[in-house]
């Protein structure tokens, strides 16, 4: 796949050395509720697997910064050799993307990836050309104006990943975001957002319950209880 | 700044409250040294005693708040507990916003034109089913017990107990409760009542005690329907505060006092009723009761519903009819003739009233729906809960009669200078507004799901982008239906612009009331139906206004 | 304890300091018309009046837009629902120290909320109305009740305004010989019970009915135009509330319920449910008429005995905030072409306060052009006036009428 204009994600601030959950634990009225220890590599894919209740959900939001205040933390963060554990998640540069798709139903479809779409590109003739770009890039070139309601599933799915990753994340965090596709669909979508993950090499945080994304990830994989 | 907005709405809703009550204190107990009061003395309580028909009037207003709040709620929760989920529960649900949109004394007229002894109900029979060549001497608008003002007030009650109970339903999980108990083989109603009445009745609570104390104190509803020897408390202190010896005055404030007490003895004669039904509910539960056969009280509760919401319509109707009409004679059902020459007399007339309605109403409720805004964000943000206190300094305003504190802000705006000034009476409006924007607004905002924002704030976008780029425009239907709805009750307020206002702004509903007891019906047809008129103009902007806005937008659609 | 506090003592205290005080550079003076009319362009003036009768608030609201165009003066009408509220607000804002800028800049007043005014100094501090421009054309001699009102002398304190006179109406095609005395109403209503009532008290008309039957009634009439102690008032009203005890349970409603104003009471005869009303206004009846509010078999007629009549007036406030607009507003409704259109009973009909005589010959034919109605009783017809009582009558008469009447146990 060729590389899209506008999405290469050089930090300016260091080099590229992935994402490290240092010593993270999370806590629920002093009950120990989950672990990680672990670092993953640029375009290395580390899936979390659990059944429901096992506290996966609940880590990803520690590490986009979501968590919720009744739960207590502690380990740090760190992307790309920066400590984002204090950051408010919109400086986090971690991209989301979760079971359902969650376009803004009041912008169209081109509406919601200029709404992604990083302030680095100035002007709004670029911004639109780089929209525009990325919508080629999936097969969706026209859809620009789209009612994001009319589209099918596997298409919302690709213009969610697309307006992810024209935010240039450095890092993908993934909360089971293939398990609301039907079968056939799903494959298809999770080789498109593996493939641009390792090509635009993020490292990737997968929370999944599904053994076949563990396998198609190929990467370490931890079981929480 | 979002940090000062929890604690500016406490001081918006409670600082002119408990101001009011300090103002209306002093005076009782005799001092006010603007009119010569320098001393406390127990002399005002003395001369309130002395007043005729003290005793009648207190218990007047306590049974007519007691009355209309009790049918009103079983109506609602009989309604809700044997119609749920059926087509004609659904045409109700529709019929709630523009029923609540009609003001208190447009309906209350409307009533009243129907049900009088020259009236369309009457006409409609006479004379040849009744004999009656003119109409019967009963005395039933104005009756002594007050039975037509309960009515007046229980068709407004019944939309809005409704709109609060249907809030409240989703989140006690409602029909999944009602299949549990109808494969224990429970009726209809009583499954809901033992099943999900208490988890609702939590929820309304507040509501209620708003309604009940809104009910004991009401003034412009008890002046078109209420009795006239002796009046309701309420209206009766209004008289000594307009009385031109102004000893009374002191009488007035003793008079604000003791309605205050008159509304705590209701409240508390409705928690000992709350105690008193579960107590049965517990008997007939462990009884076994399974009250299968209820399909006499379903009927029943329909039927009182739909009379509710077709009384208010055909009122509304009938001063629209009014309003056009030539000579109308009894037993005529329709005018020997109609004309226009009323309403093209008086609408030059109504510019001015009707100005003022709209700019107090817009002020207000955008105020409202700001604050109100910037309250549900801070508590998004802090990951508060809404906690009791919260709620019932939310209910504060609704809970004390009316007269009673704005009787004494009035004297504290007369010392402030602050008397007749436009801030000062959408300030005063605000108070009431507020409760209600926030009640309309606050289940939708939660109900948002917050994965929006998640993402929108892992796409690089801070709070503040995700509140006006995201949640708003989102949510801007409910925000401005909770904008309506503040809207609506600031043109349905009366005793707050009369007092605050001093005079200098006259609104559609004080126009409409001070010609109320008057004879020119054809006007206050006109008046009543401009009145209801505005309410309406806002619930339709706020369907209209999104729909166009969305218009591509098929997720943005209402709900079917 | 209000009234020991405004008594006599106060009140020549207040004047004396009055004097004393720099020539209040604020009233403006009559005499000096350029003057009043210069100050007077560009106020808004608050003119509080009684807002219940939708056409005289449509003729307030032609005044206005005339005033506005000519003199540049604008008048918002407030429309009150007791004249006894406005005294009571004037009151509020002297008793605060309020002694500029206040909210009343002419009110449509006579009888005790008057008096209230006066006695208490709250009107504007010198005489002012006798020494309007169009005063000149006022029937003083013709008129005794334009120089006292309800006994009380008006010192050119209150412009007069209009005539008024009670008058009774009644459907000659169902009650073709309405009682004219007392006595008769109170055989006519037991032979015929709930077809009568009067507004609740304190309403005027309704006071202003109750009156009349005191006029009827009391031993001796000479008493009511002296101030009423408690004796004398026991003894006058013996009749009165003897009389009152018997006709109540065969009034409309029982008596149970009133209307609460002369409209009201006029609705109810549209409606059928009584058959008398009145007002003060002897073109009333014309006017619903030519309104298509009552069928045109609506005359008027009055008592034997003679029916109460007096003025009405405007006055001003002494610390009104536009003195100069409310003095062009009160000249503009004395003059001939205001008074000519108020009178006409397609407008208003409440009759002119003018010698229509003395007029130049235009405002005559107009005025004799005026087709009062074909309900309405021609001057000559309307029957002896009877002068106000002394309005300590009436404070007595309202509060025990509420005792016995106005709280049914």
């Amino acid at each position: 796949m060729s590389k899209i204009s506008g999405m290469s994600t050089t930090n300016n601030i260091g080099a590229k050395t992935g994402l490290t959950l240092d010593k993270v634990e999370i806590t629920l009225h002093g009950e120990p509720l989950v672990a990680a220890n672990a670092h993953i590599s640029p375009g290395e894919i580390l899936t979390v697997m659990g059944p429901s209740g096992s506290g996966k959900s609940i880590l990803l939001a520690y590490v986009a910064g979501f968590l919720d205040p009744v739960f207590s933390a502690t380990g740090r963060i760190r992307l790309n050799g920066l400590d984002v554990s204090d950051l408010p998640p919109e400086r986090r540069g971690m991209g989301l993307l979760f079971q359902d798709p969650l376009l803004f139903p009041h912008l169209s479809v081109g509406g919601n990836m200029m709404f992604g779409l990083a302030p680095a590109i100035k002007g709004h003739a670029a911004r639109r050309e780089a929209v525009e770009a990325a919508l080629r890039h999936v097969g969706m070139g026209d859809f620009f104006d789209r009612d994001p309601a009319t589209l099918s599933g596997g298409q919302r799915a690709r213009v969610a990943l697309m307006r992810t990753l024209l935010s240039r994340p450095e890092a993908l965090l993934l909360d089971e975001p293939f398990s609301n596709l039907d079968t056939a669909r799903r494959g298809q979508v999770r080789e498109r957002v593996f493939a641009e993950a390792r090509q635009l090499g993020l490292p990737v945080l997968l929370v999944t319950h599904d053994v076949a994304d563990a396998k198609a990830a190929g990467g370490p994989c931890i079981e929480l209880a | 700044m979002l940090r000062l907005v929890p604690a500016g709405a406490f001081l918006v809703l409670i600082g002119p409250v408990l101001a009011g009550l300090l103002g209306a204190a002093l005076p009782a107990f005799g001092y006010l040294p603007a009119i010569g009061g320098e001393k406390l003395s127990l002399g005002p309580f003395g001369d309130l005693a002395a007043m005729p028909g003290l005793l009648r009037s207190c218990l007047l207003s306590l049974t007519i708040g007691l009355v209309t709040t009790a049918l009103s709620y079983v109506i609602v929760v009989a309604f809700i507990a044997g119609w749920r989920g059926t087509a004609l529960f659904r045409a109700m649900e529709r019929l709630v916003s523009p029923l609540l949109s009609v003001p208190h004394a447009a309906a209350a007229f409307g009533l009243a034109v129907l049900i009088m002894p020259s009236g369309f109900l009457v006409r409609l029979v006479s004379p040849w089913a009744t004999g009656w060549q003119r109409p019967p001497d009963i005395l039933i608008v104005n009756d002594p017990l007050g039975l037509a003002m309960m009515a007046g007030l229980i068709v407004k009650e019944i939309p809005f107990l409704l709109l609060v109970s249907l809030a409240a339903l989703p989140q006690i999980r409602a029909g999944q409760f009602g299949h549990v108990t109808a494969s224990l083989g429970y009726g209809r109603i009583a499954g809901f009542v033992f099943g999900v009445l208490p988890a609702l009745y939590r929820q309304i609570r507040l509501p209620v005690f708003a309604v009940l104390a809104y009910a004991t104190s009401v003034v412009d509803v008890a002046l078109i329907l209420g009795p006239t020897t002796p009046p309701p408390l309420a209206v009766r202190i209004l008289q000594w505060q307009a009385d031109p010896d102004l000893a009374m005055r002191f009488v007035a404030a003793s008079g604000a006092l003791l309605h205050l007490a008159v509304t705590g003895l209701a409240l508390l004669i409705w928690v000992f009723g709350e105690k008193a039904m579960a107590r049965l509910c517990a008997v007939l539960q462990t009884a076994g009761r399974r009250g299968r056969d209820d399909k006499v009280w379903r009927h029943l509760a329909v039927t009182l519903i739909s009379a509710s919401a077709f009384i208010v319509l055909a009122g509304i109707l009938l001063l629209a009819l009014w309003s056009i009409a030539g000579l109308w004679r009894y037993p005529d059902l329709l005018p020997e003739a109609f004309t226009l020459n009323v309403w093209v007399r008086s609408l030059p007339g109504f510019a001015v009233p009707l100005a003022n309605a709209v700019i107090i109403g817009i002020a207000s409720s955008l105020a409202a729906t700001a604050i109100a805004l910037g309250a549900l964000e801070y508590e998004s943000r802090a990951g508060l809960t809404p906690t009791i206190r919260a709620l019932v300094a939310l209910y504060l305003p609704l809970l004390v009669p009316q007269i009673a504190f704005l009787l004494g802000l009035n004297v504290v705006f007369i010392w402030a200078h602050l008397d007749g000034r436009l801030a000062a009476l959408v300030l005063v409006h605000l108070v009431f507004v507020f409760p209600y924007v926030l009640l309309s607004l606050s289940d939708p905002w939660r109900a948002w799901d917050r994965r929006y924002g998640l993402m929108a704030r892992a796409l690089r976008h801070g709070p503040d982008a995700v509140f006006w780029r995201i949640r708003l425009p989102m949510l801007l239907r409910p925000v401005l239906t909770a904008a309506a709805v503040g809207f609506a009750v600031s043109i349905g307020l009366y005793l707050p612009t009369l007092l605050i206002g001093a005079g200098r702004w006259p609104t559609i509903t004080t126009e409409a009331v001070a010609l109320a007891a008057g004879g020119n019906r054809r006007v206050i047809g006109a008046t009543a139906l401009l009145q209801a008129l505005l309410p309406f103009a806002g619930f339709t902007l706020a369907l209209v206004v999104p729909a166009l806005l969305f218009r591509d937008r098929r997720a943005m659609r209402p709900a079917a | 304890m209000i009234k020991t506090l405004l008594a006599a003592p106060f009140l020549t205290a207040s004047l004396a300091l009055a004097t004393l005080a720099p020539a209040a550079a604020q009233t403006p003076d009559p005499t000096n018309w350029d003057v009043v009319l210069s100050a007077a362009r560009g106020q808004t003036v608050y003119f509080h009046a009684w807002g219940g009768e939708p056409r005289i608030n449509d003729y307030i609201a032609w005044a206005g837009r005339t005033v506005k165009e000519r003199y540049g003066v604008s008048l918002v009408h407030v429309k009150v629902t007791d004249t006894a509220n406005v005294v009571s607000k004037i009151l509020a804002e002297k008793a605060a120290g309020r002694e500029e800028g206040g909210a009343v800049d002419l009110v449509w007043i006579n009888g005790e909320n008057f008096v209230a005014l006066k006695d208490a100094g709250m009107l504007l501090d010198r005489p002012w109305a006798n020494k309007l421009p169009n005063y000149r054309f006022v029937d003083v001699a013709g008129k005794p009740t334009v120089l006292t009102d309800f006994t009380v002398p008006v010192d050119g304190r209150e412009a007069p305004w209009g005539m008024a006179k009670l008058v009774f109406f009644h459907d000659t095609a169902i009650l073709a010989d309405p009682p004219k005395s007392m006595a008769a109403l109170l055989d006519w209503a037991k032979s015929d019970p709930g077809r009568f009532t009067y507004p609740q008290p304190p309403d005027f008309i309704g006071s202003t009915f109750l009156k009349q039957i005191l006029y009827e009634l009391v031993p001796d009439p000479a008493v009511l135009s002296r101030p009423a102690d408690e004796e004398t008032f026991k003894k006058a009203t013996a009749p009165f509330f003897a009389y009152l005890d018997e006709l109540t349970p065969y009034l409309w409603r029982q008596g149970r319920a009133y209307p609460q104003n002369y409209g009201a009471m006029r609705q109810l005869l549209a409606d059928s449910e009584v058959d008398i009303t009145f007002a003060f206004n002897p073109a009333d009846a014309s006017n619903a008429i030519a309104n298509n509010e009552l069928p045109d078999t609506v005359r008027s007629y009055v008592f034997d005995a003679g029916t109460i009549a007096n003025s009405h007036f405007l006055a001003i406030p002494f610390n009104a905030s536009a003195k100069a607009g409310a003095m062009v507003l009160a000249d503009f409704l004395l003059s001939p072409e205001a008074q000519i259109r108020k009178q006409d009973p397609n407008v208003w009909g409440d009759p002119t306060v003018l010698d229509v005589a003395a007029l130049g010959e235009d405002d005559r034919k107009r005025f004799a052009a005026l087709d009062l109605g074909i309900a309405t009783l021609p001057p000559e017809k309307l029957g002896l006036a009877l002068l106000e009582p002394h309005t300590s009558w009436l404070k007595r008469l309202e509060t025990e009428w509420a005792r016995r009447y106005g709280v049914n146990q």
